[in-house]
Protein backbone atom coordinates (compact mmCIF):
# COMPACT_ATOMS: atom_id res chain seq x y z
CA UNK A 1 0.00 0.00 0.00
CA UNK A 2 1.39 3.77 -0.83
CA UNK A 3 1.55 5.82 2.06
CA UNK A 4 -0.41 9.17 1.09
CA UNK A 5 1.84 12.29 1.36
CA UNK A 6 0.95 14.53 4.16
CA UNK A 7 -0.03 17.96 3.35
CA UNK A 8 2.77 19.57 5.62
CA UNK A 9 1.40 21.76 8.45
CA UNK A 10 -2.13 21.22 7.46
CA UNK A 11 -1.40 18.03 8.77
CA UNK A 12 0.37 18.69 11.75
CA UNK A 13 -2.52 21.21 12.91
CA UNK A 14 -4.89 18.11 12.35
CA UNK A 15 -2.74 16.41 15.05
CA UNK A 16 -2.37 18.88 17.49
CA UNK A 17 -6.77 19.01 17.32
CA UNK A 18 -6.72 15.26 18.03
CA UNK A 19 -4.12 15.55 20.83
CA UNK A 20 -6.19 18.13 22.73
CA UNK A 21 -2.96 20.57 21.64
CA UNK A 22 -4.67 22.76 18.86
CA UNK A 23 -3.65 26.29 18.00
CA UNK A 24 -3.58 28.72 15.23
CA UNK A 25 -1.57 31.56 13.85
CA UNK A 26 -1.66 35.38 15.40
CA UNK A 27 0.47 38.08 13.91
CA UNK A 28 1.31 41.05 16.36
CA UNK A 29 -1.90 42.85 15.63
CA UNK A 30 -4.26 39.85 17.07
CA UNK A 31 -5.10 38.59 13.48
CA UNK A 32 -5.64 34.86 13.66
CA UNK A 33 -5.32 32.44 11.01
CA UNK A 34 -4.46 28.30 10.56
CA UNK A 35 -1.92 26.86 9.01
CA UNK A 36 -0.04 27.24 6.71
CA UNK A 37 0.43 30.90 6.81
CA UNK A 38 3.91 33.02 6.71
CA UNK A 39 2.42 36.55 6.38
CA UNK A 40 -0.46 37.73 8.03
CA UNK A 41 -2.99 39.07 4.23
CA UNK A 42 -4.84 41.52 6.62
CA UNK A 43 -1.56 43.24 8.11
CA UNK A 44 0.93 41.96 6.34
CA UNK A 45 3.21 41.16 9.27
CA UNK A 46 5.40 38.26 9.39
CA UNK A 47 5.75 37.48 13.09
CA UNK A 48 3.44 34.98 13.35
CA UNK A 49 3.25 32.76 16.88
CA UNK A 50 1.24 29.81 17.68
CA UNK A 51 -1.44 30.52 20.13
CA UNK A 52 -3.25 27.95 22.20
CA UNK A 53 -6.40 27.30 20.35
CA UNK A 54 -9.84 28.30 22.86
CA UNK A 55 -11.35 25.46 24.47
CA UNK A 56 -14.82 26.30 22.76
CA UNK A 57 -16.25 28.37 19.76
CA UNK A 58 -19.52 29.47 18.64
CA UNK A 59 -20.99 28.76 15.50
CA UNK A 60 -21.40 31.69 13.05
CA UNK A 61 -23.69 30.02 10.35
CA UNK A 62 -24.06 26.26 8.81
CA UNK A 63 -25.50 24.61 6.54
CA UNK A 64 -27.01 20.79 5.90
CA UNK A 65 -25.86 19.85 2.66
CA UNK A 66 -27.75 16.90 1.11
CA UNK A 67 -26.54 17.39 -2.23
CA UNK A 68 -22.11 16.32 -2.01
CA UNK A 69 -18.96 15.64 -3.56
CA UNK A 70 -18.39 11.80 -4.06
CA UNK A 71 -15.97 12.43 -1.25
CA UNK A 72 -18.93 12.98 1.23
CA UNK A 73 -21.30 10.64 -0.72
CA UNK A 74 -22.20 8.46 2.46
CA UNK A 75 -21.77 10.96 4.43
CA UNK A 76 -24.72 13.44 3.73
CA UNK A 77 -27.09 14.45 4.78
CA UNK A 78 -24.30 16.34 6.86
CA UNK A 79 -23.80 19.45 8.44
CA UNK A 80 -21.06 21.79 7.35
CA UNK A 81 -20.29 25.15 9.66
CA UNK A 82 -18.08 27.74 10.37
CA UNK A 83 -17.16 28.49 13.93
CA UNK A 84 -15.44 31.61 15.51
CA UNK A 85 -12.84 30.37 17.98
CA UNK A 86 -11.37 33.61 18.85
CA UNK A 87 -9.89 35.55 16.50
CA UNK A 88 -9.94 32.46 14.30
CA UNK A 89 -12.81 31.04 12.37
CA UNK A 90 -12.43 27.10 11.58
CA UNK A 91 -14.86 25.18 9.03
CA UNK A 92 -15.83 21.75 10.15
CA UNK A 93 -18.42 19.02 10.11
CA UNK A 94 -21.17 19.59 13.04
CA UNK A 95 -21.78 15.77 14.48
CA UNK A 96 -23.72 14.36 17.94
CA UNK A 97 -26.68 16.91 17.13
CA UNK A 98 -30.11 16.75 14.94
CA UNK A 99 -28.84 18.93 11.86
CA UNK A 100 -32.21 20.50 12.43
CA UNK A 101 -30.85 21.48 15.75
CA UNK A 102 -28.24 23.64 15.01
CA UNK A 103 -28.15 26.93 15.26
CA UNK A 104 -25.53 29.97 14.65
CA UNK A 105 -24.06 31.09 18.67
CA UNK A 106 -24.39 27.30 19.58
CA UNK A 107 -21.13 26.30 21.42
CA UNK A 108 -19.00 23.46 20.26
CA UNK A 109 -15.72 21.89 20.79
CA UNK A 110 -13.30 20.90 18.43
CA UNK A 111 -12.12 17.51 17.24
CA UNK A 112 -11.20 15.51 14.34
CA UNK A 113 -13.35 12.50 13.19
CA UNK A 114 -13.33 10.42 10.29
CA UNK A 115 -15.00 10.62 6.89
CA UNK A 116 -17.35 8.16 6.72
CA UNK A 117 -16.98 7.94 2.77
CA UNK A 118 -13.23 7.78 2.53
CA UNK A 119 -12.25 7.54 5.84
CA UNK A 120 -10.09 10.39 5.99
CA UNK A 121 -9.70 13.10 8.61
CA UNK A 122 -12.18 15.51 9.11
CA UNK A 123 -12.63 18.68 11.22
CA UNK A 124 -15.57 18.04 13.33
CA UNK A 125 -17.37 20.62 15.73
CA UNK A 126 -19.61 18.42 18.74
CA UNK A 127 -21.87 20.39 21.08
CA UNK A 128 -20.66 21.48 24.21
CA UNK B 1 -6.83 55.71 -24.57
CA UNK B 2 -9.72 54.50 -26.31
CA UNK B 3 -12.25 52.19 -24.61
CA UNK B 4 -12.71 49.57 -26.70
CA UNK B 5 -16.22 49.00 -28.68
CA UNK B 6 -17.81 45.80 -28.95
CA UNK B 7 -18.05 44.65 -32.54
CA UNK B 8 -19.77 41.64 -32.61
CA UNK B 9 -20.83 39.09 -29.75
CA UNK B 10 -22.36 35.11 -29.83
CA UNK B 11 -23.40 33.02 -27.17
CA UNK B 12 -24.10 29.20 -27.91
CA UNK B 13 -27.24 27.71 -26.68
CA UNK B 14 -26.73 26.77 -22.84
CA UNK B 15 -27.76 23.48 -21.91
CA UNK B 16 -26.81 19.85 -22.27
CA UNK B 17 -24.86 19.21 -24.87
CA UNK B 18 -23.16 16.17 -23.65
CA UNK B 19 -21.50 14.76 -26.97
CA UNK B 20 -20.14 18.19 -28.25
CA UNK B 21 -16.39 18.98 -27.27
CA UNK B 22 -15.49 22.45 -25.25
CA UNK B 23 -13.73 23.60 -28.67
CA UNK B 24 -16.71 22.71 -30.93
CA UNK B 25 -18.76 24.99 -28.47
CA UNK B 26 -15.95 27.64 -28.45
CA UNK B 27 -15.90 27.33 -32.27
CA UNK B 28 -19.12 28.44 -32.88
CA UNK B 29 -19.46 31.06 -30.74
CA UNK B 30 -16.02 32.62 -31.87
CA UNK B 31 -16.82 32.27 -35.33
CA UNK B 32 -20.17 33.79 -35.14
CA UNK B 33 -18.57 36.49 -33.00
CA UNK B 34 -15.93 37.86 -35.57
CA UNK B 35 -18.81 37.19 -38.68
CA UNK B 36 -21.07 39.55 -36.44
CA UNK B 37 -17.90 41.96 -36.08
CA UNK B 38 -17.38 41.90 -39.81
CA UNK B 39 -14.01 41.77 -39.23
CA UNK B 40 -11.49 40.02 -41.52
CA UNK B 41 -10.02 37.19 -38.75
CA UNK B 42 -5.93 38.25 -40.20
CA UNK B 43 -6.90 41.16 -37.74
CA UNK B 44 -7.59 39.39 -34.68
CA UNK B 45 -4.21 40.09 -32.49
CA UNK B 46 -4.90 38.52 -29.36
CA UNK B 47 -7.25 35.76 -27.54
CA UNK B 48 -7.86 36.03 -24.15
CA UNK B 49 -10.10 32.32 -22.74
CA UNK B 50 -11.70 31.82 -19.94
CA UNK B 51 -12.22 28.41 -18.48
CA UNK B 52 -12.23 26.84 -15.22
CA UNK B 53 -12.78 22.93 -15.24
CA UNK B 54 -11.22 21.78 -18.28
CA UNK B 55 -8.75 19.59 -16.96
CA UNK B 56 -10.99 17.97 -14.66
CA UNK B 57 -13.63 17.90 -17.16
CA UNK B 58 -12.51 17.00 -20.72
CA UNK B 59 -8.48 16.54 -19.15
CA UNK B 60 -7.49 18.99 -21.60
CA UNK B 61 -5.35 22.16 -20.38
CA UNK B 62 -3.38 24.82 -22.31
CA UNK B 63 -6.87 25.37 -23.71
CA UNK B 64 -5.78 29.05 -25.20
CA UNK B 65 -4.16 28.11 -28.24
CA UNK B 66 -6.63 25.07 -28.96
CA UNK B 67 -9.22 27.45 -28.53
CA UNK B 68 -7.26 30.14 -31.32
CA UNK B 69 -7.11 27.48 -33.58
CA UNK B 70 -10.54 26.36 -33.15
CA UNK B 71 -11.53 29.59 -34.28
CA UNK B 72 -8.85 29.66 -37.02
CA UNK B 73 -6.78 32.50 -35.45
CA UNK B 74 -2.83 32.40 -35.28
CA UNK B 75 -2.12 34.73 -32.61
CA UNK B 76 -1.03 34.95 -28.79
CA UNK B 77 -3.85 32.91 -26.89
CA UNK B 78 -4.22 33.20 -22.93
CA UNK B 79 -6.53 30.64 -20.77
CA UNK B 80 -7.48 33.03 -17.94
CA UNK B 81 -9.15 30.67 -14.72
CA UNK B 82 -10.76 33.01 -12.09
CA UNK B 83 -13.13 30.30 -11.30
CA UNK B 84 -17.02 31.43 -12.15
CA UNK B 85 -15.12 35.09 -13.18
CA UNK B 86 -12.68 33.39 -15.57
CA UNK B 87 -14.43 35.16 -18.68
CA UNK B 88 -14.94 38.02 -16.53
CA UNK B 89 -11.58 38.53 -16.10
CA UNK B 90 -10.31 37.55 -19.83
CA UNK B 91 -12.71 40.55 -20.77
CA UNK B 92 -10.66 43.14 -18.18
CA UNK B 93 -7.67 41.42 -19.87
CA UNK B 94 -8.63 42.52 -23.44
CA UNK B 95 -9.91 45.55 -22.32
CA UNK B 96 -6.46 46.50 -21.26
CA UNK B 97 -4.69 45.13 -24.56
CA UNK B 98 -6.67 47.25 -26.23
CA UNK B 99 -6.68 50.51 -24.26
CA UNK B 100 -2.87 50.12 -24.12
CA UNK B 101 -2.38 50.45 -27.96
CA UNK B 102 -1.15 46.65 -27.58
CA UNK B 103 -4.17 45.97 -30.27
CA UNK B 104 -6.64 46.97 -32.43
CA UNK B 105 -8.63 43.64 -32.30
CA UNK B 106 -9.10 41.30 -29.42
CA UNK B 107 -11.28 38.73 -29.09
CA UNK B 108 -12.28 37.44 -26.30
CA UNK B 109 -14.75 34.51 -24.92
CA UNK B 110 -14.97 31.48 -22.65
CA UNK B 111 -16.48 27.92 -22.78
CA UNK B 112 -17.14 25.09 -20.21
CA UNK B 113 -18.48 21.70 -20.55
CA UNK B 114 -19.56 20.09 -17.65
CA UNK B 115 -23.34 18.34 -18.28
CA UNK B 116 -20.32 15.02 -19.18
CA UNK B 117 -18.54 14.48 -16.11
CA UNK B 118 -22.31 14.45 -14.24
CA UNK B 119 -23.88 16.00 -11.26
CA UNK B 120 -21.65 14.11 -8.63
CA UNK B 121 -18.65 14.69 -10.44
CA UNK B 122 -19.66 18.55 -11.50
CA UNK B 123 -20.05 19.42 -7.83
CA UNK B 124 -16.67 17.71 -6.69
CA UNK B 125 -15.16 20.06 -9.81
CA UNK B 126 -16.83 23.40 -8.97
CA UNK B 127 -16.16 22.76 -5.26
CA UNK B 128 -12.00 23.15 -6.19
CA UNK B 129 -12.72 26.85 -6.12
CA UNK B 130 -12.65 26.82 -2.41
CA UNK B 131 -9.99 26.52 -0.36
CA UNK B 132 -9.27 22.48 -0.27
CA UNK B 133 -7.51 22.20 3.12
CA UNK B 134 -9.92 23.89 5.16
CA UNK B 135 -13.07 23.96 2.75
CA UNK B 136 -13.47 20.87 0.95
CA UNK B 137 -12.15 18.69 3.06
CA UNK B 138 -14.98 19.57 5.73
CA UNK B 139 -17.58 19.09 3.27
CA UNK B 140 -17.71 22.20 1.59
CA UNK B 141 -19.71 21.84 -1.64
CA UNK B 142 -20.46 25.47 -3.99
CA UNK B 143 -24.43 25.52 -2.49
CA UNK B 144 -23.19 24.61 1.00
CA UNK B 145 -20.94 28.02 0.78
CA UNK B 146 -23.39 29.79 -0.44
CA UNK B 147 -26.04 28.48 2.16
CA UNK B 148 -23.46 29.57 4.95
CA UNK B 149 -23.64 33.12 3.43
CA UNK B 150 -27.31 33.01 3.21
CA UNK B 151 -27.83 31.87 6.51
CA UNK B 152 -25.20 34.44 8.06
CA UNK B 153 -27.44 37.45 6.00
CA UNK B 154 -30.93 36.07 7.01
CA UNK B 155 -29.28 36.32 10.92
CA UNK B 156 -27.89 39.97 9.99
CA UNK B 157 -29.78 41.40 8.35
CA UNK B 158 -33.59 39.81 7.98
CA UNK B 159 -34.91 38.25 5.04
CA UNK B 160 -36.00 34.40 4.47
CA UNK B 161 -36.25 32.14 1.51
CA UNK B 162 -39.61 33.35 0.15
CA UNK B 163 -37.69 36.00 -0.73
CA UNK B 164 -35.08 34.66 -2.56
CA UNK B 165 -37.56 32.43 -3.99
CA UNK B 166 -39.21 35.83 -5.53
CA UNK B 167 -35.59 36.14 -7.54
CA UNK B 168 -35.83 32.97 -8.65
CA UNK B 169 -39.30 33.51 -10.11
CA UNK B 170 -38.11 36.77 -11.68
CA UNK B 171 -35.30 35.31 -13.61
CA UNK B 172 -36.95 32.38 -14.91
CA UNK B 173 -39.64 34.46 -15.94
CA UNK B 174 -37.16 37.21 -17.77
CA UNK B 175 -35.43 33.38 -19.42
CA UNK B 176 -38.98 32.71 -21.20
CA UNK B 177 -37.95 34.98 -24.56
CA UNK B 178 -33.93 34.22 -24.42
CA UNK B 179 -33.95 31.56 -26.93
CA UNK B 180 -30.29 30.98 -25.50
CA UNK B 181 -31.34 29.97 -22.10
CA UNK B 182 -30.91 26.36 -20.50
CA UNK B 183 -34.47 26.73 -18.51
CA UNK B 184 -37.29 28.56 -20.33
CA UNK B 185 -40.24 27.36 -17.84
CA UNK B 186 -41.59 29.41 -15.51
CA UNK B 187 -41.79 28.88 -11.98
CA UNK B 188 -43.89 29.87 -9.01
CA UNK B 189 -43.12 31.24 -5.28
CA UNK B 190 -44.63 27.54 -4.55
CA UNK B 191 -42.13 25.70 -6.63
CA UNK B 192 -39.59 27.49 -5.57
CA UNK B 193 -40.46 27.37 -1.78
CA UNK B 194 -41.46 23.41 -2.35
CA UNK B 195 -37.91 22.36 -4.44
CA UNK B 196 -35.47 19.69 -2.79
CA UNK B 197 -33.19 21.30 -0.78
CA UNK B 198 -29.63 20.82 -1.88
CA UNK B 199 -27.64 22.90 0.99
CA UNK B 200 -30.31 24.27 3.59
CA UNK B 201 -31.25 27.16 3.78
CA UNK B 202 -31.06 27.09 -0.46
CA UNK B 203 -33.37 24.56 -2.77
CA UNK B 204 -33.63 22.99 -5.92
CA UNK B 205 -34.64 26.46 -7.81
CA UNK B 206 -32.44 28.93 -5.89
CA UNK B 207 -29.49 27.21 -7.53
CA UNK B 208 -28.12 27.75 -11.51
CA UNK B 209 -27.92 24.69 -13.58
CA UNK B 210 -25.39 22.85 -14.77
CA UNK B 211 -24.18 24.16 -18.36
CA UNK B 212 -22.86 23.45 -21.36
CA UNK B 213 -21.54 26.37 -23.60
CA UNK B 214 -19.63 29.18 -24.66
CA UNK B 215 -19.65 32.79 -25.88
CA UNK B 216 -16.87 35.43 -27.37
CA UNK B 217 -16.96 38.55 -28.28
CA UNK B 218 -15.07 40.89 -30.63
CA UNK B 219 -13.62 43.82 -29.10
CA UNK B 220 -11.72 46.80 -31.06
CA UNK B 221 -10.96 50.45 -31.22
CA UNK B 222 -12.99 53.29 -31.66
CA UNK B 223 -10.51 54.18 -34.59
CA UNK B 224 -10.79 51.14 -35.84
CA UNK B 225 -13.75 50.71 -35.99
CA UNK B 226 -14.34 54.26 -37.64
CA UNK B 227 -12.34 53.14 -40.51
CA UNK B 228 -13.90 49.76 -41.06
CA UNK B 229 -17.31 51.32 -40.89
CA UNK B 230 -17.98 49.04 -38.39
CA UNK B 231 -21.66 49.02 -36.65
CA UNK B 232 -20.06 49.20 -32.98
CA UNK B 233 -21.90 51.60 -30.72
CA UNK B 234 -21.41 49.95 -26.97
CA UNK B 235 -18.10 50.66 -25.25
CA UNK B 236 -16.96 49.29 -22.10
CA UNK B 237 -16.09 52.08 -20.58
CA UNK B 238 -15.38 51.02 -16.93
CA UNK B 239 -13.46 47.67 -15.64
CA UNK B 240 -12.78 46.87 -11.93
CA UNK B 241 -11.97 43.62 -10.38
CA UNK B 242 -11.52 42.75 -6.60
CA UNK B 243 -10.40 39.92 -4.42
CA UNK B 244 -11.12 38.69 -0.86
CA UNK B 245 -9.71 35.90 1.05
CA UNK B 246 -10.35 32.40 -0.28
CA UNK B 247 -11.70 30.39 2.66
CA UNK B 248 -14.81 32.07 3.71
CA UNK B 249 -13.85 31.23 7.44
CA UNK B 250 -10.74 34.03 6.94
CA UNK B 251 -13.18 36.97 5.62
CA UNK B 252 -14.50 39.88 7.65
CA UNK B 253 -17.95 39.18 6.29
CA UNK B 254 -20.15 35.90 5.69
CA UNK B 255 -22.71 38.34 4.51
CA UNK B 256 -21.40 40.81 2.26
CA UNK B 257 -18.93 40.72 -0.80
CA UNK B 258 -16.28 43.12 -0.46
CA UNK B 259 -14.38 41.88 -3.36
CA UNK B 260 -17.54 43.13 -5.75
CA UNK B 261 -17.54 46.42 -3.77
CA UNK B 262 -13.68 46.94 -5.10
CA UNK B 263 -14.46 46.46 -8.42
CA UNK B 264 -17.85 47.96 -8.64
CA UNK B 265 -16.28 51.06 -7.51
CA UNK B 266 -13.34 50.87 -9.42
CA UNK B 267 -15.01 50.33 -12.43
CA UNK B 268 -17.30 52.98 -11.51
CA UNK B 269 -14.50 55.61 -11.07
CA UNK B 270 -12.91 53.96 -14.46
CA UNK B 271 -16.44 54.81 -16.28
CA UNK B 272 -17.12 58.65 -14.07
CA UNK B 273 -20.49 57.28 -13.19
CA UNK B 274 -22.47 55.97 -10.33
CA UNK B 275 -25.29 53.62 -9.61
CA UNK B 276 -27.58 55.57 -10.14
CA UNK B 277 -26.73 56.62 -13.66
CA UNK B 278 -27.01 52.68 -14.38
CA UNK B 279 -30.23 51.75 -16.08
CA UNK B 280 -30.07 47.94 -15.71
CA UNK B 281 -27.33 45.06 -14.75
CA UNK B 282 -26.58 41.16 -15.87
CA UNK B 283 -25.46 39.99 -12.12
CA UNK B 284 -23.83 36.51 -11.44
CA UNK B 285 -26.49 34.98 -9.28
CA UNK B 286 -25.19 31.33 -9.60
CA UNK B 287 -26.86 31.51 -6.21
CA UNK B 288 -30.43 33.14 -5.95
CA UNK B 289 -28.78 34.62 -2.93
CA UNK B 290 -25.52 35.81 -4.90
CA UNK B 291 -27.65 38.52 -6.98
CA UNK B 292 -28.61 39.88 -3.20
CA UNK B 293 -24.88 40.28 -2.77
CA UNK B 294 -24.13 41.50 -6.28
CA UNK B 295 -27.00 44.35 -6.28
CA UNK B 296 -25.95 45.62 -3.10
CA UNK B 297 -21.94 45.41 -3.99
CA UNK B 298 -22.97 47.49 -7.14
CA UNK B 299 -24.50 50.20 -5.01
CA UNK B 300 -28.49 49.88 -6.07
CA UNK B 301 -29.52 48.92 -2.67
CA UNK B 302 -28.04 49.58 1.07
CA UNK B 303 -26.60 46.43 2.83
CA UNK B 304 -29.97 44.65 3.86
CA UNK B 305 -32.14 45.67 1.05
CA UNK B 306 -31.49 43.78 -2.00
CA UNK B 307 -32.71 41.00 -0.27
CA UNK B 308 -37.19 42.72 -1.07
CA UNK B 309 -35.94 44.00 -4.58
CA UNK B 310 -37.03 40.96 -6.35
CA UNK B 311 -40.17 40.56 -4.32
CA UNK B 312 -41.47 44.21 -4.51
CA UNK B 313 -40.88 44.51 -8.29
CA UNK B 314 -37.62 46.62 -8.22
CA UNK B 315 -35.65 44.48 -10.16
CA UNK B 316 -38.17 42.56 -12.46
CA UNK B 317 -38.54 43.59 -16.05
CA UNK B 318 -40.85 46.27 -15.18
CA UNK B 319 -39.27 47.48 -12.35
CA UNK B 320 -37.05 50.64 -11.58
CA UNK B 321 -33.61 48.52 -12.75
CA UNK B 322 -34.26 45.72 -14.25
CA UNK B 323 -31.58 43.01 -12.77
CA UNK B 324 -30.87 39.59 -14.96
CA UNK B 325 -33.27 40.24 -18.08
CA UNK B 326 -30.95 37.16 -19.71
CA UNK B 327 -32.71 35.02 -16.86
CA UNK B 328 -29.36 35.38 -15.29
CA UNK B 329 -27.59 32.12 -14.30
CA UNK B 330 -30.08 31.11 -12.63
CA UNK B 331 -32.31 30.28 -16.02
CA UNK B 332 -29.93 31.29 -18.90
CA UNK B 333 -27.63 28.53 -17.02
CA UNK B 334 -23.97 28.72 -15.98
CA UNK B 335 -21.09 27.78 -18.02
CA UNK B 336 -18.80 28.69 -16.03
CA UNK B 337 -16.08 29.91 -18.22
CA UNK B 338 -18.20 31.44 -20.48
CA UNK B 339 -20.18 33.37 -17.92
CA UNK B 340 -18.71 36.64 -17.89
CA UNK B 341 -18.39 37.02 -21.70
CA UNK B 342 -22.45 35.55 -22.01
CA UNK B 343 -22.89 38.83 -19.61
CA UNK B 344 -21.22 41.25 -21.71
CA UNK B 345 -22.54 39.83 -24.94
CA UNK B 346 -26.59 40.68 -22.97
CA UNK B 347 -25.20 43.99 -21.61
CA UNK B 348 -23.96 45.30 -25.31
CA UNK B 349 -27.51 43.52 -27.12
CA UNK B 350 -29.95 45.09 -24.38
CA UNK B 351 -27.76 49.03 -25.11
CA UNK B 352 -28.41 48.31 -28.97
CA UNK B 353 -31.63 46.85 -28.67
CA UNK B 354 -31.42 43.80 -30.45
CA UNK B 355 -32.03 41.67 -27.20
CA UNK B 356 -35.28 39.86 -26.71
CA UNK B 357 -35.99 41.75 -23.44
CA UNK B 358 -34.61 45.24 -24.55
CA UNK B 359 -38.20 46.50 -24.87
CA UNK B 360 -37.59 46.41 -20.58
CA UNK B 361 -34.69 49.00 -20.98
CA UNK B 362 -35.65 51.00 -24.38
CA UNK B 363 -33.90 54.13 -24.09
CA UNK B 364 -31.06 52.88 -21.77
CA UNK B 365 -27.35 54.47 -21.88
CA UNK B 366 -25.41 52.33 -18.99
CA UNK B 367 -25.19 48.80 -18.55
CA UNK B 368 -23.10 46.65 -15.80
CA UNK B 369 -21.98 42.85 -15.97
CA UNK B 370 -20.68 41.50 -12.39
CA UNK B 371 -18.74 38.44 -12.67
CA UNK B 372 -17.87 36.89 -9.26
CA UNK B 373 -15.60 33.73 -9.18
CA UNK B 374 -16.33 31.11 -6.09
CA UNK B 375 -17.65 32.83 -2.90
CA UNK B 376 -16.79 36.12 -4.12
CA UNK B 377 -13.32 35.78 -3.74
CA UNK B 378 -13.02 36.75 -7.12
CA UNK B 379 -15.27 39.76 -8.96
CA UNK B 380 -14.95 41.98 -12.23
CA UNK B 381 -17.52 44.41 -12.79
CA UNK B 382 -17.46 46.07 -16.59
CA UNK B 383 -19.47 48.95 -17.09
CA UNK B 384 -20.74 49.53 -20.61
CA UNK B 385 -22.49 52.74 -22.45
CA UNK B 386 -23.85 54.07 -25.81
CA UNK B 387 -21.18 56.36 -27.55
CA UNK B 388 -22.79 58.68 -29.77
Amino acid sequence: MTESAQDGEYDAWLDSIESDDGYYLECSNGHGWLPPRRVCPRCHDQDLSAVDLPDSGEIASHTTITVPTPQFEDDAPYVTAIADFGPVSVTGLVRDVDPDDVAIDDVVGIDVGERVTTGERAVVFRPR
Amino acid sequence: MSDPRIAGASVTQFGKHPERTGRDLFAEAGLEALSEAGIDPEDAEALYYGNFMGELAEHQGHQGPLMAEAIGLDVPATRVEAACASAGTAVREAVKTIRNGEAEVVVVGGAERMTNIGTAAATDALAIAADDLYEVRAGMTFPGAYALMARSYFDQYGGSHEDLAHIAVKNHEHALVNEHAQIQKEITVEDAMEAPTIASPLGLYDSCPITDGAAAAVLTTESYAEEHDLDAPVAITGTGQGGDNLALQDRLHLAQTPAADKAAEEAYGDAGVGPDDVDFAEVHDCFTIAEVFAIESLGFYERGEGIAAARNGETTRDGDRPINLSGGLKAKGHPVGATGVAQLATVAWLLDGSHPRADAVPDSTVGVAHNAGGTVASTTVHVMEVQE
